[in-house]
């Protein structure tokens, strides 16, 4: 019996011993280093790219544009992000040219002495101006996507009271411990291998297969390897085909290996960030505080190329009323183009914004009408039955449970006696101290159709006695390599020690989809299970018995490997339409509550988390320490972007704070004691009623720090980060202090 | 791998093992940049900023230890912020100074960084500073020509990471002065997070209360001006009578905060004197909490 | 110039030039990957190995300055007789998740370990801060922290 259990992890080992190879630390003979030069400016039409005299070129090997072999782009949504600006540059930060040497110093130096002559244009950088700009950054109106949700009528509900608030969000930077690294190596058969930091293996393939032209028209020609990857978190979702573009670029120009690996400055400017975010709420609520009608206009800032920003706004307005339950809403969402660096993928993609939005709402009500804000949000609680925004009736709703598990344990842990916070000052520091709570929902897996159009494949294996897993979906440290296996032990009733994991390498193993959108667990865990379940099948045909697997691996003599492939299937019981956004969003929904504790220093503005709680319905804890251990980790994440993580904007639109000394994530000492129950709510469409769990624990921390700092001080913020500087004026202008 | 063509590689290294060889090379090669424990320098060249060559004086056994002197506390410039840290001697003397050595980086750079350094460094925001300040402190410096001499703390820095010392002349110690027994002083650090972070604002004081009356006061911050200062204005009227926390307010017109990248000159200027507000107001006889 | 110093108890000499850092001549020369580049910055704490039981940022030492020194990196924690206290409490507690901070965590344990000085579990996080995770949020590595520094070596 491994499900439920707190098996260790299966790469543990390797990882406390520093035998776990990144890949930086892989050892590549004769391989020359490559950096990029990228724009210092927003906007500008490239002149010339030129070599500066003051430097030795001799060994050195510049690529732009114009020596790009095949198409100039890097693909995943649409076809407007070139891998190298080619007559325009369209956000700072843009990569103009390649440079490849022998050593990594080398390359530095010389990517410095690359000239760009161009002509600078004004740059569209407010993302408020940018639907009605007279400057175009992609199709006519800079709108990379449009949603309208409506149910009811809004327009119809003239009664109750009208409550309306405005809440915004910052980007966010996903900083993985790891930068981001490839490697690209040149095939004596010809094509390439590339090997490197990434989430999604094949999204790669997708994205550079028409860059390379002649040689490479079959993606066979290309080989992905996914090094051991240290952090990810969205980041490195879509971010690497960009880089596997360029060291596949320089390979291919130079015939050696190249490694590109980014310096952590390099990283902070260059690569994707989660969208900002506007988002106004108005209501109508009856004097109990009951939702009569939701109307929400949501804005994000896409930057300067598509990437996946609808899909971003998707989940956005899919969670953009929270899980309360209202007969009449409607939802406007809109994503628009800003000559600013492309924003991407990070934990919760869309849904930490627009509940950022829709829990400070709720405050703003409970406020308005003097009504205590838990009390508010069970009477909207959605129930059993109940329907979302789009129609999807809910089946086993979470939130209630989560609610009175996280009350629960605070009650249980009254007694508990918190070491003293040190937070600076000792007994001479003035605090305030404040609890907050918040209630979320996230839909498991991908929206709608997603599943159904992405038939995500699965292989599994026995031979010498010994079960293999091929799967695209990839370990990050979410432990995608220590649950299937133990899915499939369980499924075929053997021992976790003879079941394994194949290398994540796209010539090993078929594409299960990307490890992104909850959905490794729930979805990819799924297709193991059923791939397990073929491979028992298989082996009873092939032996002609009707027996336990384990008797039948154990009498197997043969020397031949047993394969079988399981691939998603939609089994028709989601109905969703992409053209009117009804129906069934998700197929489950995840639901977490969150309690804070927190003082804020009425002498500096500064907040010290005590304490943090949290109750989650996971579905069934597959692992209950890996999976307490993402809820931990996730949480963590959202308070730093509650209150201390910053992305400074300079002129350009580009990231001012680009050191770690200067971006502030939570320390040990910053991170609260954190208590995390696990609630299960199993959902029969996952692997023993798993539901996905990677993203929620992003979702509901930061509104309930608001909260905290409410009942703590008074002061009301709706602006993410709540910065000691933000606070403290806000304390001064309500006289607090 | 490591060929002599990448920058770092090309820096000229002259390392001292003993004072005498140091202050000769001081004398000699006054361009190159001393290096200590590294933790400064090696960030400067992370940013890009490759000094031509250094003087390294990490093996320099006299520049460390902490002892009693007749004339006070010596402290070696070697001394690792660890090391303080560590140091019941020096816990005895100077607890405020082993707090700002606590709130430096964090473990692995108190390891390394040495009080000398974090002087040399001549920061605004250096954490030990505004403590040395308000402890009026010595820092002993010595060349090859000229011996030893000793430089107050507070005429020590003449502007922006500038120091009244020769570019002969390297700093070998830090003098503290006996404490008093009426003396009560305080450490407080604002930083960007509780741990691993430069001080918005950073705060040294030192009072000696007689009688119900101040009769000697310190008033020293980091990060609120070109230097870490002295607030001679709140000093002053702090003088003479008992400790009124008001005067806090006249802090505004000792300091000079900027924006930057951290904070901004507000909240500097707000948070400084708040904090002073707050350590007044603690040492009150017998009063009622107001928070 | 040449350099002699011990690496996980190996006596050894390589040969260094100017201010090539720690973390340099540990990752290329001697081949030890397991302190790894976070930050560059000494902020990250990922490059955390010993230098005579002191927990320290590889990438903030000038290679030189190790000359005669005992450098200990995660590659010397286990001995003959198996994984170090540390090593099996991060394995035991799930304190590892993406596993790219977790050498430079266990060696800052191991040092407070190989210290004199005493360490009580309200004191572990402050300990800990030099060393940045962004996948656990801290609470399992301070458990399995507190378990061997304070509980086993109490």
């Amino acid at each position: 019996m491994t499900i439920g259990q707190g098996i260790r992890r299966a790469d543990g080992h390797s990882k406390v011993t520093g035998a776990t190879l990144y890949i930086d630390d892989i050892q590549q003979e004769h391989c020359l280093h490559g950096a990029t030069v990228r724009s210092k400016v927003a906007h500008a039409r490239i002149l010339s790219i030129e070599k500066s005299p003051d430097f030795d070129w001799t060994d050195i090997t510049l690529l732009t544009a114009k020596d790009i072999p095949g198409e100039n782009l890097v693909y995943l949504m649409t076809r407007d992000q070139p891998a190298l600006a080619d007559e325009w540059i369209r956000h700072v930060e843009e990569p103009v040219a390649l440079v490849a040497a022998p050593t990594r110093e080398r390359a530095l130096e010389a990517a410095k002495h690359v000239i760009v002559n161009i002509e600078e244009k004004d740059a569209l950088l407010d993302m408020e101006l940018a639907e009605h700009s007279d400057i175009r950054i992609f199709g006519e109106d800079n709108l990379f996507k449009k949603i309208e949700i409506n149910r009811g009528d809004t327009e119809s509900v003239a009664h109750g009271r009208i409550i309306e608030g405005t809440y915004t969000t910052g980007h966010h930077e996903q900083l993985y411990i790891e930068p981001q690294g490839m490697m690209a190596i040149p095939q004596e058969e010809g094509g390439l291998c590339i090997v490197g930091s990434m989430q999604c293996p094949y999204y790669i393939i997708k994205g550079i297969s028409e860059l390379l032209g002649a040689g490479f028209e079959d993606p066979d020609q290309l080989q992905i390897i996914q090094a051991a990857t240290g952090g990810g978190f969205g980041g490195k979702e879509e971010y690497p085909s960009m880089l596997a573009a360029h060291c596949a670029l320089l390979a291919v120009a130079t015939g050696a290996a190249v490694k590109i690996v980014y310096r952590r400055d390099e990283d902070l400017r260059a690569t994707t960030k989660r969208h900002p975010s506007r988002t106004r709420i108005r209501t109508r609520v009856d004097d109990d505080g009951r939702l009569l009608s939701v109307d929400v206009d949501m804005l994000v800032d896409g930057g300067a190329y598509n990437t996946l920003t609808p899909v971003v706004l998707s989940r956005g307005v899919l969670h953009a009323t929270g899980p309360y339950r209202c007969e009449n809403v409607r939802i406007l969402g809109k994503a628009v183009a800003t000559h600013s660096p492309p924003n991407g993928a990070f934990r919760g993609f869309g849904a930490p914004q627009a509940q950022w939005a829709s829990e400070r709402h709720m405050d703003r009500i409970a406020r308005e009408l003097g009504i205590d804000p838990v009390e508010l949000r069970i009477r909207n609680l959605v129930e059993e039955g109940d329907r979302t925004a789009t129609g999807q009736r809910l089946v086993s709703p979470g939130g209630k449970t989560v609610l009175q598990a996280a009350l629960q344990a605070v009650s249980d842990l009254e007694d508990e006696v918190r070491p003293e916070h040190p937070g600076g000052g000792g007994v001479v520091a003035r605090r305030a101290k404040g609890r907050g709570l918040s209630l979320v929902f996230h839909g498991c897996g991908f929206t709608g159709n997603g599943e159904a159009r992405l038939k995500g494949k699965l292989a599994m294996s026995l031979e010498n006695g010994k079960v293999c897993i091929y799967t695209g979906s990839t370990e990050i440290g979410q432990g995608t390599d220590t649950i299937f296996p133990q899915i499939a032990a369980e499924e075929l009733g053997i021992e976790l020690s003879l079941v394994h994991m194949a290398p994540h390498d796209t010539e090993l193993v078929p594409d299960s989809g990307p490890t992104v959108a909850s959905r490794t667990a729930m979805v990819v865990g799924g297709v193991c299970q059923k791939a397990a379940k073929a491979l028992r099948t298989a082996l009873q045909e092939e032996l002609g018995l009707d027996a336990p697997f384990a008797s039948l691996m154990a009498m197997r003599e043969s020397k031949q490997m047993l394969r079988v492939e399981a691939q998603y299937v939609d089994d028709g019981s989601l109905q969703w339409d992409d053209q009117t956004y009804q129906g069934d969003a998700y197929p489950t929904y995840g639901w977490s509550c969150s309690i804070v504790d927190l003082s804020v220093d009425l002498d500096t503005g500064e907040v010290v988390y005590e304490r943090f709680i949290s109750a989650t319905d996971v579905g069934k804890a597959l692992n209950p320490v890996l999976a307490s251990g993402q809820i931990e980790g996730g949480s963590l994440q959202a308070l730093g972007w509650a209150t201390s993580e910053e992305v400074v904007l300079n002129e350009q639109g580009g990231m001012e704070n680009d050191r770690l000394t200067n971006y502030i994530i939570p320390t040990s000492l910053d991170a609260p004691e954190m208590h995390t129950i696990l609630v299960e709510i199993p959902y029969d469409g996952g692997p023993f009623g798993a539901k996905g769990i990677g993203e929620i624990p992003m979702d509901g921390p930061a509104a309930a720090v608001a909260q905290a700092i409410e009942q703590a001080t008074g002061v009301v913020l709706d602006d993410l980060p709540m910065t000691p500087e933000r606070i403290l004026v806000a304390m001064d202008e309500r006289g607090v202090s | 791998m490591t060929k002599p063509e990448g920058s770092y590689a090309s820096v000229g290294v002259h390392t001292a093992y003993d004072l005498e060889q140091a202050l000769d090379f001081r004398a000699q090669y006054p361009e190159a940049r001393v290096l200590a424990g590294g933790t400064d320098l090696m960030v400067e060249m992370d940013l890009g900023h490759i000094p031509q060559s250094v003087l390294n004086i990490w093996p320099i056994g006299e520049l460390r230890g902490i002892r009693e002197r007749p004339d006070g506390l010596w402290i070696g410039a070697l001394t690792t912020h660890r090391e303080l840290v560590e140091s019941l001697l020096a816990e005895a003397w100077a607890p405020a100074l082993i707090e700002s050595c606590r709130t430096v980086g964090a473990v692995q750079i108190q390891n390394r960084g040495t009080l000398g350094g974090n002087i040399a460094n001549a920061s605004p925001a250096g954490d030990t500073l505004p403590v040395l300040l308000a402890l009026d402190a010595d820092v002993e410096v010595a060349s090859a020509a000229r011996g030893v001499r000793s430089v107050p703390m507070e005429y020590l820095y003449r502007g922006y990471r500038a120091m009244n010392i020769e570019p002969d002349e390297l700093i070998i110690g830090v003098r503290l002065p006996e404490p008093h027994s009426a003396d009560q002083t305080h450490y407080r650090k604002v930083g960007t997070r509780l741990a691993q972070a430069i001080s918005k604002v950073v705060f040294g004081g030192r009072v000696r209360i007689v009688d119900g009356v101040v009769v000697e006061s310190r008033v020293a911050f980091g990060s609120v001006a070109a230097t870490p200062i002295r607030c001679r204005g709140v000093e002053e009227a702090l003088l003479g009578r008992a400790v009124d926390p008001q005067v806090a307010r006249l802090v505004a017109d000792d300091i000079a905060p900027i924006d930057d990248i951290r904070s901004t000159s507000g909240y500097r200027g707000r948070v400084a004197e708040n904090i002073l507000r707050s350590w007044l107001t603690s040492l009150l006889p017998a009063q009622e909490e107001d928070v | 110039m040449k350099i002699a110093f011990q690496l996980n108890g190996q006596a050894c000499e390589h040969e260094v030039s100017g201010m090539t850092r720690l973390l340099d001549l540990l990752r290329e020369e001697c081949l030890a990957t397991g302190a790894k580049e976070g930050c560059g910055e000494g902020e990250c704490g990922a490059c955390t190995v010993m230098i005579d039981d002191r927990a320290v940022c590889a990438c903030l030492v000038p290679a030189i300055q190790v000359a005669g020194a005992e450098v200990t990196t995660v590659e010397g924690l286990a001995s003959t007789e198996g994984l170090h206290a540390i090593q099996q409490a991060f394995i035991d507690h799930g304190a590892a998740q993406c596993g790219i901070c977790t050498p430079g965590f266990l060696l800052m344990a191991a040092s407070m370990c190989a210290s004199s000085e005493p360490v009580e579990a309200g004191d572990v996080r402050e300990a800990l801060a030099g060393n940045l995770c962004r996948c656990t949020g801290y609470q399992k590595i301070v458990e399995a922290v507190v378990e061997v520094v304070v509980n086993d070596k109490a």
